[in-house]
């Protein structure tokens, strides 16, 4: 919780600035709770950035922020790789051993951010015929990912990470919760069980997870927020 | 299939920044020029997702996206040649992050200098040169992105140069009068064999984005 009260013990050494509703934000929480850190966390007002965030991400001006000993580290993925290096005493989160393993987790990633994320959001805020290409698109990108989860390197693992999740799950993890959200809100269909079994069925296991379901909004508090944004959407008429 | 290949076009600044990683870590390879109007089975194959260049293959195993092969390169061959990344964490996240700031901004605002006109051509200009200004404050007096040492954060940068000579004829303004840091800095670098034998002529550079705008109708 903000704010410190009188003669406490001195602040934790990790701070962490963010919004309840980025999944990016998730992604972070949940690293650093599979690392076991404790950190102070600094809920973020997205239409009121605070002085904090400004100063901290000057560039971006975005969350989520990791402050180390007042050090700022931002961009979600840098962070999971920053705080992997710092405490690797701890359950890693990518896979050190295995540069080429390590390479494509960073590849999917990338891939998640630059395709994936960006074509689901094209669905949120289209209508008609343009959400209909959108939605094949993210049809198309699920395809990819279940390809791989079939046939490529990540093939009869539980998930990306082995039998427990890694940083690759993190990123697709944090931000695919939101699909049936979307389904709901913009009345499409995305992650068919038949279409992509795999990932479904991976979906449905990490969110399963306690980890996972301790970081994660309540599911009727997005389907709240998604349904205002969805609204929004439609009446500007876009 | 063993060995490294690397599937690549000679004047991609993402292909230079392998090239020079490779050359700094002393990993000889197979270079294979891509004809990117006719992109070959192998590339297609190699890189479905994305149908790109570069691509790495190593032992047949291909890796995708500059920086993600050159954090490869620099993981695979760790015994080999200097470390690319800081061994420092907050360093290394640093080098990351404005690693990443080069991919987003400079070849996007570069490559809106030429293929633009007027107002929006004078728009592209301001932004390249002011994000030059602001990676000028990042390099600061060290004479590396990297510190003392020649890293990460100079290999993604270091490869633009090439293009410098057509950003400057194209939008008519000289790189070296707006951030001489810049200049100085790219000097330090092609002191550096694997740069300097990497880096294609400018001049021909240009001469290769003159033949893309006839074929994409610009000007």
């Amino acid at each position: 919780m903000e704010g410190e009260k009188k003669d406490s013990p001195p602040a934790p050494p990790l701070k962490l600035l963010g919004s309840w509703s980025s999944s990016y934000t998730h992604r972070v929480q949940l690293g650093l709770k599979l690392k076991g850190l404790s950190f102070e966390y600094f809920e973020e007002d997205l239409t009121n950035k605070s002085l904090s965030l400004l100063q901290h991400n000057p560039i971006h001006k975005k969350v989520p922020v990791l402050l180390h000993h007042d050090r700022p580290i931002v961009e979600s993925f840098i962070i999971l790789q920053y705080i992997d290096d710092v405490w690797t005493d701890r359950l890693p989160l990518f896979p050190h051993h295995d540069p080429y393993e390590l390479s494509l987790v960073r590849f999917w990633s990338h891939f998640i951010d630059d395709k994936l994320g960006p074509a689901v959001g094209a669905v949120f805020r289209l209508t008609g015929e343009e959400q209909k290409a959108a939605v094949e698109e993210v049809h198309g990108h699920l395809q990819l990912i279940e390809d791989e989860l079939r046939e490529g390197h990540f093939k009869g693992r539980a998930f990306f990470g082995g039998d427990g999740i890694g940083a690759l799950d993190i990123v697709v993890g944090c931000g695919s919760y939101w699909l049936p959200v979307l389904e709901e809100v913009a009345e499409v269909k995305l992650v068919d069980p038949e279409r992509f079994p795999l990932f479904h069925a991976w979906l449905s296991a990490f969110e399963d997870l306690d980890d996972v379901k301790g970081i994660m909004p309540a599911p009727d508090r997005l389907l709240e927020y998604a349904g205002g944004v969805r609204q929004f959407f439609l009446t500007q008429g876009k | 299939m063993t060995g490294v290949k690397l599937l690549d076009f000679w004047a991609s600044p993402f292909g230079l920044r392998v090239r020079i990683s490779l050359a700094e870590k002393g990993v000889e390879y197979e270079y294979k020029e891509e004809n990117l109007a006719e992109k070959s089975e192998l590339l297609v194959s190699a890189n479905p997702v994305y149908k790109k260049i570069p691509v790495l293959i190593h032992d047949g195993k291909p890796v995708c996206e500059s920086l993600i092969i050159v954090q490869y390169i620099d993981e695979a061959w760790s015994d080999k040649g200097p470390a690319l990344l800081p061994k420092d964490p907050y360093e290394r996240a640093q080098a990351r992050f404005w690693a990443d700031f080069v991919d987003k901004k400079m070849y996007d605002c570069g490559t809106r200098i030429w293929k633009s006109k007027g107002e929006a051509k004078e728009e592209a200009k301001k932004e390249f040169i002011d994000n030059m200004k602001l990676l000028e404050t990042v390099l600061g007096d060290k004479p590396f992105f990297g510190g003392d040492v020649f890293g990460y954060l100079d290999i993604s940068l270091i490869p633009f140069a090439c293009w410098f000579y057509s950003y400057e004829t194209e939008g008519s303004f000289s790189i070296e009068e707006a951030c001489p840091k810049i200049s100085e800095w790219v000097k330090r670098c092609k002191e550096r064999e694997s740069v300097s034998k990497s880096l294609p002529d400018p001049h021909k550079v240009h001469e290769f984005l003159l033949f893309l705008k006839k074929r994409f109708g610009i000007e």
